[in-house]
């Protein structure tokens, strides 16, 4: 067999049919649209049968935690009666210490149903090991392909961790340099083993999440007699965002504002082996977080079911300074110490809940496991080894790649609000360029007004606004 | 004496796509290298030294092929250095 890049490449479609087993092309309507949610409920699991499958594993029916004492904090820097009451989920209660372990249990649990010997999935992250420990749970097989290293082979503590978590469950690990040929290994790997993929973008991946938003809206309910005001995600390939707001809504959490949260690394290329060591969180930022809006099919499935501006009503960026100083807040005040990334969101929802009445509940819908490389102390260091600037400041003097300044005062933290609207029209521009000179119909619209959680006169608008654009520049 | 046996844990280290395989649409500084890849297992050669073309048990039992490049590898990863800028914080934030 030809394993060049290109002749393996040719052989995509294939390849991930047998490795999901998926026949993608039966949801496709049209080259923009295809059927989302008859995608999504191919796999045919309720939520009760997707929480059956998790208890199974230990996974889910994390605690809620009320943050009283970060909560007082945030009062104490607002107007008065301002200040709403801010609750974590503490997914770091999972067995791999992170929410992603929703993601693999169902995945790792349909592979096996369907006779597949082992799962295959790409990620230098949480989500590599939570399918390591589910498959180790479940009897099968793992390979996690990793991006680790620059070519200097300097790689991050973070990600150091995680291949060696992977490997504590008993994965195969292929520890790979910058590139996104890790794609191109993945369907090498995939073609080889006969293995199932377990991708982030499958619909179990996303039916998994779906119990965070259940179980989270739920437990508020049963505490406080209501449903959260607003849900506080970090946002990067979209499943997180997705799935918990598609459980909201089945718990009947039908107005809560859905907040997405990434760490501002705008400005570093996500292929650059130079910019790799720069950033100084591996995920939960916008260089995952933007493209995965505007371009969500742009990924390792033919159709993404990660579809994060579907569900979202806000986008805000936060400062990597500020996610490590809220590291500190919630060791020192809650006495909870988790990893840095984890807590974007918690970062995010710190200003945000100055904007809110007192008697308003924010939840901040994750929590991530720490340990060595995954820690401020360890990430820190990696930062000033490769020539970045740590200090403390003002946040606003923040520069990805460059400075990494840790705010003085709880006051100085803010988010900047990123305009949604600009996100759907390059969403929605990137469309009608992948359907090369394809005239959208109006189903067409309906889905690109669905799919960017906008309006038909959105979508009509943006449409004629294209146009004109295409016309002035011929 | 070689520097590893037979079942020892090893590391060996694969080139996967050299520069002028890598696609196109690469920055220049990542086009400009090659991909590669690194995989821990067992040595199933009888011997080898740094440097040899051996081939390795990965942990999931599947046979691979590529250059012995070190035994016994640890994690060297750690907690990293105090860092004076988050030292103070909690103090700051109880006393407010």
């Amino acid at each position: 067999m030809d394993i060049s890049y290109s002749a393996v490449m040719s052989r995509k479609k294939d390849i991930l049919r047998n490795a999901t087993g998926i026949d993608y092309e039966k949801f496709e309507i049209s080259p923009i649209a295809f059927d989302y949610e008859g995608l999504i409920n191919s796999c045919q699991y309720s939520l009760e049968d997707a929480q059956r499958v998790l208890e199974e594993t230990g996974v889910g029916k994390t605690p809620l935690v009320e943050l009283k004492n970060i909560t007082e904090l945030v009062r104490s820097i607002s107007p008065p009666g301002k200040g709403g009451r801010i609750f974590v989920k503490d997914e770091a209660a999972n067995p791999s210490g992170s929410f992603k372990d929703r993601r693999a249990a169902l995945s790792v649990y349909h592979g096996k149903k369907l006779g597949y010997k082992g799962v295959v999935t790409a990620s230098s992250g949480n989500y590599g090991a939570a399918v390591a420990s589910q498959a180790a749970k479940r009897g099968l097989k793992t390979i996690i392909l990793q991006e680790v290293y620059d070519s200097r082979k300097v790689g991050q503590p973070e990600i150091l961790e995680k291949t060696r978590a992977c490997e504590a469950y008993g994965a195969e690990v292929w520890q790979l340099t910058v590139g996104p040929e890790l794609f191109y290994i993945m369907l090498r790997v995939l073609e080889e083993t006969e293995f199932f993929s377990a991708s982030l973008y499958i619909p179990t991946s996303i039916m998994g999440i779906e119990t965070l938003g259940y179980e989270l809206a739920q437990q508020t309910f049963q505490r406080e007699g209501r449903f959260p005001d607003m849900v506080a995600v970090t946002h990067a390939g979209g499943g997180n965002v997705t799935g918990t707001a598609r459980g909201l809504k089945k718990a009947g959490s039908h107005d809560t504002v859905v907040v997405g949260v990434s760490v501002d690394l705008r400005g570093l290329h996500m292929a650059s082996d130079v910019d790799f060591n720069r950033k100084s969180f591996t995920t939960g930022h916008t260089g995952f977080g933007i493209p995965f809006l505007t371009r969500p099919d742009r990924t390792d499935v033919p159709r993404n079911c990660a579809r994060g501006l579907r569900y979202l009503d806000r986008y805000v960026l936060i400062s990597q300074g500020e996610v490590f100083y809220t590291t500190e807040l919630l060791a020192k005040l809650e006495g909870m110490e988790r990893g840095p990334a984890g807590n974007t969101s918690l970062a995010g929802a710190i200003p945000i809940a100055r904007e809110m009445d007192r008697d308003e509940i924010l939840v901040v819908q994750e929590t991530e496991h720490t340990a060595a490389g995954k820690l401020p102390s360890s990430q820190l260091t990696f930062a000033r080894e490769n020539g970045i600037e740590v200090r403390r400041g003002n946040p606003e003097e923040n520069v990805p790649g460059k400075a990494i300044v840790i705010p003085e005062e709880a006051d100085q933290m803010r988010v900047e609000d990123f305009d949604i609207r600009k996100i759907r029209l390059s969403y929605i521009e990137n469309a009608i360029k992948i359907a090369k000179g394809y005239v959208p119909t109006s189903e067409d619209n309906l889905f690109l007004a669905e799919d960017s959680k906008s309006s038909l006169d959105f979508v009509r608008e943006a449409l004629e606004s294209l146009k004109t654009n295409v016309t002035e520049t011929t | 004496m070689a520097d590893a046996k037979r079942d020892d844990l090893v590391q060996i280290h694969k080139i996967i796509l050299e520069p002028d395989q890598r696609p196109d649409n690469l920055p220049a500084c990542t086009k400009s290298v090659p991909y590669e890849c690194w995989i821990k297992g067992f040595l199933v050669d009888e011997n080898a030294n740094i440097g040899d073309e051996v081939t390795i048990q990965t942990f999931i039992g599947r046979e691979i092929s590529g250059i012995l490049y070190q035994v016994n590898p640890v994690y060297d990863h750690n907690f990293g250095e105090p860092q004076k800028e988050l030292l103070s914080i909690g103090n700051e934030v109880r006393n407010n």
